[in-house]
């Protein structure tokens, strides 16, 4: 099952060169849903898979770009280790490759760190055909630009990831989940407080008029932790987090749209009475929603954050507009690693 | 003729500058410009053109304008604490110092954020914050010293960064300007932002992609108890074998050091910290968290330690005991300073469990060029820190200390790792840089340079090196019979 496809894929993108085909970088499409969609012929990366190294006392693992997350966190998994990010799969097949160009997180991100924290290293085949490594199987590297952090969700636009090193974390020895009944305000403000006291809390989310707090670690640390929040103990408390990071909870069902918006944390609920799922201590928030695309996201730019039309998007762009000098960068390092415009051409912003 | 030519450019330059600028703003003379003439690594010196010391994002602005128009190179400074270089002035050009830049904007503890400018320093920042109970993690060394816009450009660590993350990890945003005089925003107090993840490619950068003008750092509670332990081994084998047992434990701790014999040694004759003199090697490890945490971790972690071969495993009794032993630590640089004239810092990078090995060649490497090394190590993250003795006023030795020190990156190459972990590449690693990189990568953080700064007048000469650099660098200097870039011409 696992092979090696480097040179195959190098001699794909060549072949497109010559004869001026655009590609669209095909993993297993479980996240094909989110971004505008792609013109080109597909690349499947899929047979680029499998373990290239893992090094348990280390902490890190290198895999290829093709390698399906549930094959790699159970090889985590056998070594009592984890992807501290909770990575959402949104579908049985999702790669490792389509977790890093996506640069999604689960309810763990904000007190673990993102996709990018813990990127240490990637090979990539840029839009000129060329195969470049960056960065290391090391903790800490500066050495020459962060071009493999760079990678990161920047939805395979700037290049095909061929292998990717990872740090990765031992999982946390216990966990509980508290639940308690409050209205989103009351929540925010709760968040609020707890998030300055040094509790081991991994998750944090309010909807259907309950917050849920996850707290994970050593088994005092996780007891302190719950006592002190209060509420009650969630029992099946890993079916809920689950179908929170797999938008499996019925809040996501329907086809309204679906907006993300990432938000300073403590930004107060705006008046609007609509539905919202609180995700991320604050920082996240999922909105359904049939108003304007512009005035979601000026009320989202208002507050210093940005929203992406997320699922069921209405026409008109996905991701946050960018201002012209950042766009103006953005078109240069498309310019840089895929000049021709073959990759992933469109799927983030147009013209890149 | 080109001296007159020199100081006919700096006359017309400074009238050009004191335009935008106070007058006290504008350094011209040999005698204010000396104190800019290097950085930490003092080996390397040279006198900019001319100095500036803006206050305003607007002056900033206005003075990359300017030096856009007119072609001449710009480097940023900070508190020039840096120890590769990074900051060298460059002869022909404006130095930029963000001196000024020193105010503390906003502290916001519902959003759990600091807001700064880029010239304030890395303790300022804690210090700010603790009336809240919170704190900013990354804390290098020279975190007295040293400003957060350095450690953006330089991707600094600390001894907590095992726990917390280096300053990559810690910083939410950034403003900056691009020599083109580009304001750009990038993130904020969010998560994340949409697109690129500039705000990543910015850490590490050493002043050559653009200007940092203000900072907003996370900061995060202060844990309510502290921890430390202090275990001497016979061999620095087993004191590396013990770092892979904690973690391997699923136990991370908030730091976890090494410092070998000789270095141990040296701290403990400077500041008395209490150190087994006696021992190859030994481990401080800090675990933090709640009350009921902490003594649990402990437990566990002496446990550990015994297990793999610790011939004295000490905890800290009270306060002043954990500080003595972070003291000698903390003082390792400056202990080692006062056994030669003179020492140079490297700062390599290895997967751990090659520690033995490596050490073992450095040991040998030491006696081939006959300069004493003692190393202190960030074992948590394998970033290694070998200080080689030497005495500058002896002919020829800073040159077989840096011989010596690129023979160990280009060991920490081969065994896997990298050239630099925190320290940045800067003038000092910028040949080490052809072993690391081919020449296609070379080229693509060139094309990636131009992105930023089409023209390349920030920063010239540093962190990336030219492949005609390259070329001759690897004429002089053939690995493993093989010689790097064979598709270039050589001289
Ligand atoms: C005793 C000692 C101990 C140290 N310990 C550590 C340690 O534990 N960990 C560690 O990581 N480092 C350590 N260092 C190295 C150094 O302190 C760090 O690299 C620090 O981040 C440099 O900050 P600075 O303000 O002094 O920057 P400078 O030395 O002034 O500049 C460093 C680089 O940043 C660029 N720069 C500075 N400001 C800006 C700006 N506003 N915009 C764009 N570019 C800018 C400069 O051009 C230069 O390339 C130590 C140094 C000393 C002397």
């Amino acid at each position: 099952m696992d092979t090696d496809q480097r040179d195959a894929l190098q001699a794909r993108v060549r072949e497109a060169m010559d004869s001026h085909t655009p590609l669209r970088i095909a993993g297993s499409g479980s996240k094909a849903f989110l971004g505008q969609p792609v013109r080109g012929e597909p690349l499947d990366v899929t047979g680029h898979r499998g373990i290239v190294s893992f090094e348990p006392t280390e902490l890190v693992v290198t895999a290829r770009a093709g390698t399906p997350l549930t094959e790699l966190e159970a090889t985590l998994a056998e070594a009592n280790l984890c992807l501290p990010f909770e990575p959402p799969r949104f579908g049985p097949d999702a790669t490792l490759g389509g977790t890093v160009a996506t640069g999604l997180a689960g309810p763990r991100r904000p007190w673990s760190g993102s996709v990018r924290d813990h990127v240490l290293g990637a090979t990539l085949l840029t839009g000129k055909g060329d195969i470049l490594h960056f960065g290391g199987e090391v903790m800490k590297n500066v050495a020459g630009y962060d071009v493999a952090r760079l990678m990161c969700g920047a939805f395979g636009t700037l290049g095909v990831l061929l292998d990717i090193s990872l740090k990765v974390l031992p999982r946390p020895a216990a966990r509980e989940t508290r639940v308690l009944e409050m209205p989103a305000g009351e929540a925010l403000e709760t968040l609020q407080r707890l998030a300055r006291e040094p509790l081991p809390l991994t998750g944090a989310v309010h909807v259907d008029g309950r917050l849920h707090l996850r707290f994970e670690g050593s088994e005092a640390g996780v007891a302190a932790g719950a006592r002190h929040a209060g509420g009650d103990i969630l029992d099946d408390d890993e079916a809920f987090w689950f179908a929170i990071r797999e938008q499996m909870h019925p809040f996501f069902a329907g086809n309204m749209t679906l907006w993300r918006l990432s938000l300073p944390p403590a930004t107060p609920l705006a008046a609007m009475d609509e539905p919202m799922l609180i995700d991320w201590g604050g920082a996240q928030r999922w909105l359904r929603s049939e108003r304007e695309a512009q005035a979601i996201r000026a009320e989202a730019e208002a507050t210093g954050g940005h929203a992406t039309a997320f699922r069921h998007a209405p026409e008109g762009e996905i991701f946050h507009p960018l201002p012209p000098a950042a766009l103006q960068l953005h078109l240069r390092l498309k310019e840089v690693f895929d000049p021709f415009g073959l990759l992933n051409y469109g799927r983030l912003y147009p013209d890149l | 003729m080109s001296e007159s030519l020199h100081e006919r450019n700096r006359r017309a330059l400074a009238r050009a500058l004191r335009r935008i600028l106070p007058e006290d703003a504008v350094l011209t003379e040999k005698e204010d410009l000396r104190p800019f003439e290097c950085d930490g690594l003092s080996a390397y010196r040279a006198l900019p053109l001319i100095a500036v010391l803006p206050e305003t994002v607007e002056q900033v602005q206005a003075i990359l304008e300017l030096c856009h128009v007119n072609e001449v190179p710009v480097v940023a400074r900070g508190a020039g604490t840096g120890l590769s270089g990074g900051a060298l002035p460059h002869r022909e050009g404006v130095l930029l110092s963000m001196a000024r830049f020193n105010r503390i904007l906003e502290i916001d503890p519902a959003n759990r954020t600091a807001t700064v400018q880029p010239g304030v320093t890395n303790l300022a920042v804690s210090e700010a914050a603790a009336p809240h109970g919170l704190f900013y993690a990354p804390d290098p060394s020279s975190q007295i010293a040293c400003t957060i816009g350095g450690n953006v450009a330089e991707n600094s660590g600390g001894v907590h960064c095992l726990k917390y993350g280096l300053t990559v990890h810690n910083v939410l945003g950034i403003e900056m300007l691009t020599m083109e005089g580009q304001r750009l925003r990038l993130g904020g107090k969010t998560l994340d932002a949409p697109g690129f993840d500039l705000l990543a490619a910015m850490h590490g950068s050493e002043g050559l992609l653009g200007i940092i003008t203000e900072v907003t750092l996370r900061l995060l509670p202060k844990p309510p108890a502290v921890q430390v332990l202090l275990a001497a081994f016979d061999s620095v084998a087993t004191a590396g074998d013990a770092v892979g047992r904690i973690l391997g434990a699923g136990i991370v701790p908030a730091g976890l050091e090494m410092m070998d014999n000789p270095s141990l040694r040296a701290a403990e004759d400077f500041v008395h910290a209490g150190y087994p003199v006696d021992a190859a090697a030994i481990l401080l490890c800090e675990l933090d968290g709640c009350e009921a945490e902490i003594a649990e971790l402990t437990e566990q972690v002496s446990g550990i330690l015994a297990e793999a071969g610790a011939t004295e495993v000490r905890v800290a009794r009270n306060e002043a005991e954990k500080a003595r032993f972070w003291a000698g630590r903390k003082a390792a640089f400056p202990a080692v300073g006062r056994l030669a004239p003179d020492y140079y810092c490297m700062d390599g990078t290895i997967p751990r469990k090659r520690l033995a090995e490596v050490l073992e060649r450095i040991a040998e490497l030491s006696e081939k060029y006959g300069l004493p090394v003692a190393n202190v190590f960030h074992a948590g993250d394998g970033n290694l820190h070998p200080l080689i003795l030497y005495d500058a006023n002896q002919p020829g030795e800073l040159k077989k200390a840096e011989e010596f020190g690129g023979e160990i990156l280009e060991l920490c190459v081969a065994v896997g790792g990298t050239i630099t972990g925190e320290h940045g590449v800067g003038r000092e690693k910028i040949d080490q840089m052809c072993v690391q990189f081919d020449s296609d990568e070379l080229r693509y953080f060139h094309a990636l340079k131009q992105a930023f700064d089409p023209a390349g007048l920030l920063n010239p000469g540093k962190a990336i090196p030219t492949l005609h650099r390259c070329a001759e660098f690897g004429a002089m200097h053939v690995h493993h019979g093989q010689l790097p870039h064979p598709e270039l011409e050589r001289f």
